[in-house]
């Protein structure tokens, strides 16, 4: 074990996976010297040169299906998007065609793309270069979508998601970069589909992922104090979901409370919702299903409207202490 | 003979580039101190593309700026300390506190404002040219400003031939730093000559020196004449951003040399000795008006760390109309 941070948790599991396979190589926007917009292609191009870790013209459109086309032809292309807000530059070549062109051609072709972007608020970004856009990834059959928490779960879902021949939308939480974690240093990967139980307990599950499942656990342990035991479920990947977690959890709990960043409206937390309210664990249920998210607003620039705008500690302990 | 210029017209040109240039000052000074959120786009030693262009445009004009745009908005008449108070996230912001600095707009003056998304404003520069000419709407333009960078943006090549095909009065305006972020224009483009990309949409495509503030008010009013009577054009304005890309530029890409080369072709220096030199202005005069654009900011910085907060309150303001 040794102890990165998230950013160079991304860093190692692509450059592992470069040094072992050929046809993988990294494009996007200022990833060479620059280093990428935050800094997590740092040594690559030292170590693999241009060819490998391709700086490209501004031009999503451009980059990100050229990135869709050398994966049809056999490479494993790795895009950074610099902010996940340009996925709407691009989006058609994400949606239209990386989601569905296996299906559409009977199976004949394989799409093994990773589009890494940063996403999330709490930067002063501002509204368009802020948003944790993953509901309407998750909404195209096709995709998959991994939002990791923690640099163990961001080396090991990525490697995952270079190996994979589909389409994986692999979104990096901007604010976690420079946090640290442990990691293992030899070789692992972490399978899509299967959630990540942080922590046990039988009173309420919280169910979330990205940025929000340090300020859940944080949530936890205040209400821990008042003999208050949640159960905080970090799903790691939305699509594939691992539903049966969750269900088996609000078995036991019977009470749920889903956070994330993301606007609450729409948001991934509905989905949730609804496959909760679809399942036996409805019966179970002695409170209705709890979700919090961002409020219905483009992301202000102004750092206390904000942190207004998004689930904060408090607001998830209230929000379970509501339920109880 | 050479041109002659109203000495009211090159004082307000001095007067702006100066107050382009102590605007920066002042936010990297801010920022220094941790007291503005986020991050910015400085653009000094682009002075003269913004203040020499905007200058030869009329007020009725529509202007879209850039991510680095605080110069353009200076030059279109926005409120510089509604606009310091906006650096700072306050309710007295021109955005309410909201925008910052990405998105500094003043719709009020015809200004569009910066964007954070490269590329879209080109074509809807397009869309405010084409409600002119349904409107009918007589000697009013609209003008885009667009980075060498952005220029490779699929949504400016689709701005450049709806605006050929329908014929609008656009003004297309890149100012080519020689630099989008790290990356510069030679490994993005394989012909650096931007101005030449106007040629298959049947536009003409002018390159000068963007560091000189008269040769680009010149070709710009030419220009401007051109696009209201015969249609679109691209201006190519060439210059040099000494400032780092945003808050985080190690500027690992290129050498001091070349930053100090720029800076001796400094856009305001240049101009310095253009009006000594025609004994237009002397020194002291210079020296006064760069003082009261130092005065001016002293005041606008008072101005927006004295303003209020928004009120959390109104959060969901603003959303919908
Ligand atoms: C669609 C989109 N892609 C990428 C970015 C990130 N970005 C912001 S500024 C910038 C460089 C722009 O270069 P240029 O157009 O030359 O303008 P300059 O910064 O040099 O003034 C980049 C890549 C963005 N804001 N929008
Ligand atoms: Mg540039």
């Amino acid at each position: 074990m040794s102890e990165i941070t998230y950013a160079q948790a991304v860093n190692d599991a692509i450059s592992e996976e470069m040094r072992k396979d050929e046809t993988v190589f990294m494009l996007g926007e200022d990833i060479g010297l620059y280093c990428g917009a935050f800094g997590v292609s740092k040594g690559m191009i030292q170590e693999f040169g241009e060819e490998r870790i391709m700086d490209t013209p501004i031009a999503e459109q451009g980059y990100v299906g050229a990135a869709v086309g050398a994966a049809m032809a056999g490479l494993r292309p790795v895009v950074e998007l610099m902010f996940s807000d340009f996925m709407c530059v691009c989006f058609d070549e994400l949606v239209n065609e990386a989601a569905k062109l296996r299906f559409m051609f009977g199976g004949k072709v394989k799409i093994p793309l990773v589009m890494r972007t940063a996403s999330g608020a709490g930067t002063g970004a501002a509204a368009q270069h802020s948003q944790s856009l993953e509901a309407c990834l998750a909404h195209f059959p096709g995709l998959k979508v991994a939002v990791p928490s923690t640099p163990y779960d961001a080396k090991g879902l990525l490697k995952t998601a270079i190996r994979d021949d589909n389409p994986v939308m692999f979104l990096e939480q901007k604010t976690l970069y420079r946090t640290k974690g442990q990691v293992p240093e030899e070789d692992y990967a972490i399978p899509f589909g299967v959630a990540d139980v942080k922590r046990e307990g039988g009173d309420c599950t919280i169910v979330t992922y990205g940025r929000m499942v340090q300020m859940s656990l944080e949530a936890a342990k205040r209400l821990a104090q008042e003999g208050i035991q949640a159960e905080v479920i970090d799903i790691r990947t939305l699509v594939p979901l691992d539903i049966d977690t969750i269900i088996g959890s609000v078995k036991k709990t019977k009470h749920v409370c889903i956070v994330h960043e993301a606007v609450c409206f729409g948001g991934f937390g509905g989905e949730i919702c609804g496959q909760i309210a679809d399942s036996e664990a409805f019966y179970y249920l002695d409170a209705p299903i709890r979700r919090l998210g961002a409020k219905s607003t483009p992301i202000p620039f102004n750092p206390k409207l904000e942190a207004e705008t998004f689930p904060t500690v408090e607001k998830i302990y209230q929000a379970v202490r509501g339920l109880l | 003979m050479e041109k002659q210029y109203k000495k009211e017209l090159l004082k307000e040109m001095w007067q702006k580039m100066n107050l382009a240039r102590e605007f920066e000052n002042r936010v990297q000074w801010l920022f220094s101190m941790g007291l503005v959120h986020g991050t910015t786009h400085l653009g000094v030693g682009e002075e003269a593309t913004a203040v020499g262009s905007i200058l030869a445009l009329k007020a009725r004009d529509y202007v879209f700026g850039t991510h680095r745009g605080h110069s353009q908005a200076i030059a279109k008449g926005i409120d510089i300390d509604h606009m310091m108070a906006e650096i700072l996230a306050k309710a007295t912001g021109v955005c309410k506190g909201k925008g910052g600095s990405m998105h500094i707009a003043d719709p009020d003056i015809h200004y569009f404002g910066a964007d954070g998304v490269l590329g879209t404003s080109a074509v809807m520069c397009c869309g405010t040219a084409l409600a002119i000419r349904k409107k009918k709407e007589e000697d009013r333009i609209s003008v885009v400003f667009f980075g060498d960078g952005s220029s490779n943006e699929g949504a400016v090549f689709e701005a450049f031939n709806l605006a050929s095909v329908w014929n609008l009065p656009v003004l297309f305006v890149c100012v080519n730093n020689t630099y989008g972020m790290s990356t510069p224009i030679a490994k993005v483009m394989k012909d650096t000559d931007i101005a030449k990309r106007a040629i298959p949409f049947g536009m003409p495509g002018e390159s000068i020196d963007g560091n000189d503030v008269l040769a680009v008010y010149d070709t710009i009013q030419k220009a401007r004449e051109y696009v209201l009577k015969e249609g679109p054009m691209l201006v190519v304005e060439n210059t040099y951003r000494i400032s780092g890309h945003s808050k985080s530029d190690g500027n690992l890409y290129r050498t001091k040399e070349e930053i100090n080369a720029w800076k001796e072709k400094c856009p305001i220096k240049q101009f310095r000795s253009y009006l000594t030199s025609h004994e237009i202005f002397g020194e002291e005069e210079l020296d006064e008006m760069v003082r009261q654009a130092k005065e001016t900011l002293d005041h606008a910085v008072e101005f927006a760390k004295s303003s209020p907060e928004p009120d959390v309150n109104d959060i969901y303001e603003d959303v919908y109309a």
